[in-house]
């Protein structure tokens, strides 16, 4: 009789605990998936602003069309890899868009030599919608990648691993970006360094 | 480590609502203390009277102070943000008209992406004092308020981190607790500087000879009890505004630090809140705009008090904040340890 109601109990609180287990890794996983969402959103913004910047911007340098060009052709390649990955292909975009960064900061150091360019409103107006962009995308990134991590974290810590195949969770990836020193030289190295 | 603070921000909240609730309890039960304890008194005094006379029996102040307290602390929880932002003269930018406003607009949707949460509203306070704070009552209806000063003052990264911090506190929900707490303290202020000058009144009436009013008891029944009562009763009347001060206090400090750490994590760039807030410290002109009701709801003590220098003593007991050097300091200690750590790898 009390060895019967003892083994209720553990039963008990072991289905308490999976349920728990289980909705916690369902939480984290929407939550990563939605960080995931945000970045689509501000990349979708980086490349409906980027024709605006060059239309302003392009009369004035004219002398400088391989630049423009290249922010172009960079911003084409992230629109097409965009919309030809598969949901979750992280690599691929991260890629594409890394090089649309790059690009980008190469037009930016160009800009900063052109002061009278910068004096027009518009285009001082529209370089501090890109620097808000280029920062909310790195900020998009930064939550998904906290997000993810925490993610994958909860799916490899025992005892939640053993739910993990329940509630179908895999390890999502992250969203690898070069550093911050890489991006501002104009030279583009797209060679991901490995993590430490 | 993420895993950790994540965990922490839980408890936080958790935490937070719960001090909001026994927050507002013990708010009406300070209500009912003062009214049903005037009707004790009123009681004894009149127990003895002279049968045809008047006999208090109903506890009515005490119902009618439970109601009171409880109105209060209700309009005051719905109303708390409006009435804070509306105290200091804040103006919610719809439409951003000059460059530095759309930066603010801008920064604050990038914070609010880094902190994963919706985006606030956003006011601008009109006074020259850097200075900014946040309200609201969960993370879907919050806002955030910045003076001109520190418009004017802070380059881009610094407003950043600034917003940064004052998200902190709408993401773990200080705003909440702060912003309640704000409320509650405004209406017992104002609810004491009203009554004080009806029972100066009311006590005249009593002192004299038990004419005036209907309320006029009489002195003669008054037993020991009854005295002792009434001293205590006064008392807390008198009290009321300097116990709600204490409570304000008590709330904020330790917060400010755990704002700036989280602030810190969503820029993951510390130095930049160091300068804001040594821009904020030099420039050591009190916020004139933000009074005492909402102090403790600011990134930097509006008032200006010399007992936010130290830390330890009486300081622990008055101050709304912490020293602000112990707070740059915790944010270079971060820097460095930032700085060593990207010595070796990147990092995002």
């Amino acid at each position: 009789m009390g060895g019967t109601v003892i083994l209720l109990i553990i039963l008990a609180v072991v289905v308490l605990y999976g349920v728990s287990a289980y909705n916690g890794l369902i939480n984290l996983k929407n939550q990563t998936l939605n960080a995931f969402k945000q970045i689509d959103v501000q990349l979708k913004r980086r490349h409906d602003l980027i024709p605006n910047l060059v239309n302003a911007v392009k009369g004035a340098m004219d002398f400088e069309r391989q630049t423009l060009e290249a922010v172009i052709q960079a911003r084409n390649q992230a629109v097409a890899a965009g919309a030809n990955a598969a949901p979750g292909a992280v690599k691929q975009i991260a890629a594409a868009e890394n090089q649309l960064t790059a690009a980008l900061s190469r037009f930016n150091v160009v800009v900063e030599q052109y002061p009278q360019l910068k004096a027009t409103a518009n285009v001082g107006q529209l370089q501090e919608e890109l620097t808000s962009t280029e920062n909310r995308i790195s900020f998009s990134r930064q939550a998904y990648n906290d997000t993810a991590t925490q993610y994958n974290t909860k799916q490899q810590q025992f005892p939640t691993s053993l739910f993990a195949g329940i509630a179908k969770a895999t390890p999502a990836e992250l969203w690898e970006i070069t550093d911050e020193g890489e991006r501002a030289v104009p030279q583009v190295d797209l060679s991901m360094k490995p993590k430490a | 480590m993420t895993d950790d603070t994540s965990l922490n921000l839980f408890q936080q909240q958790e935490a937070n609502r719960r001090r909001t609730v026994i927050l507002v309890i013990g708010f009406v039960l300070f209500f009912a203390w003062l009214g049903f304890g005037g009707d004790f008194i009123y009681y004894l005094a009149t127990a003895d009277a002279a049968p045809e006379t008047y006999h208090h029996t109903f506890p009515w102040f005490g119902l009618l102070m439970t109601a009171i307290g409880a109105g209060i602390a209700r309009y005051g929880f719905a109303t708390g943000p409006n009435k804070v932002l509306w105290s200091t003269g804040a103006q919610e930018v719809v439409d951003p008209a000059t460059d530095k406003e759309r930066q603010l607009v801008n920064v604050v949707e990038e914070m609010a992406i880094a902190a994963g949460i919706p985006r606030p509203r956003i006011w601008i306070v009109p006074d020259p004092d850097p200075n900014a704070f946040a309200t609201g009552l969960d993370q879907g209806h919050s806002h955030i308020a910045v003076t001109q000063g520190l418009l004017d003052l802070c380059s881009r990264d610094e407003l950043q981190a600034v917003i940064a911090h004052e998200l902190g506190h709408v993401k773990n929900l200080d705003v909440r607790l702060m912003t309640t707490l704000a409320a509650l303290v405004g209406a017992v202020a104002l609810m004491h500087d009203g009554m004080g000058r009806l029972m100066q009144g009311g006590f005249r009436v009593g002192g004299g000879s038990g004419g005036g009013g209907s309320r006029g008891g009489k002195k003669g029944g008054l037993g020991q009890l009854a005295i002792v009562l009434l001293v205590l009763w006064v008392i807390t009347w008198i009290l009321a505004p300097i116990i709600s001060q204490f409570l304000a206090m008590a709330v904020s400090r330790k917060r400010e630090y755990l704002a700036d750490a989280m602030g810190a994590q969503f820029t993951r760039n510390p130095m930049a809140l160091a300068s804001a807030l040594q821009k904020i410290e030099s420039a050591d002109a009190p916020t004139s705009s933000i009074k005492r009701g909402a102090a403790h709801l600011c990134i930097a003590d509006p008032l200006g008090r010399r007992m936010n220098l130290h830390e330890g003593g009486m300081a622990n007991l008055l101050a709304t904040h912490p020293p602000m050097a112990a707070r740059i300091a915790r944010l270079k200690g971060m820097a460095y340890q930032r700085l060593k750590a990207e010595g070796q790898f990147p990092t995002t």
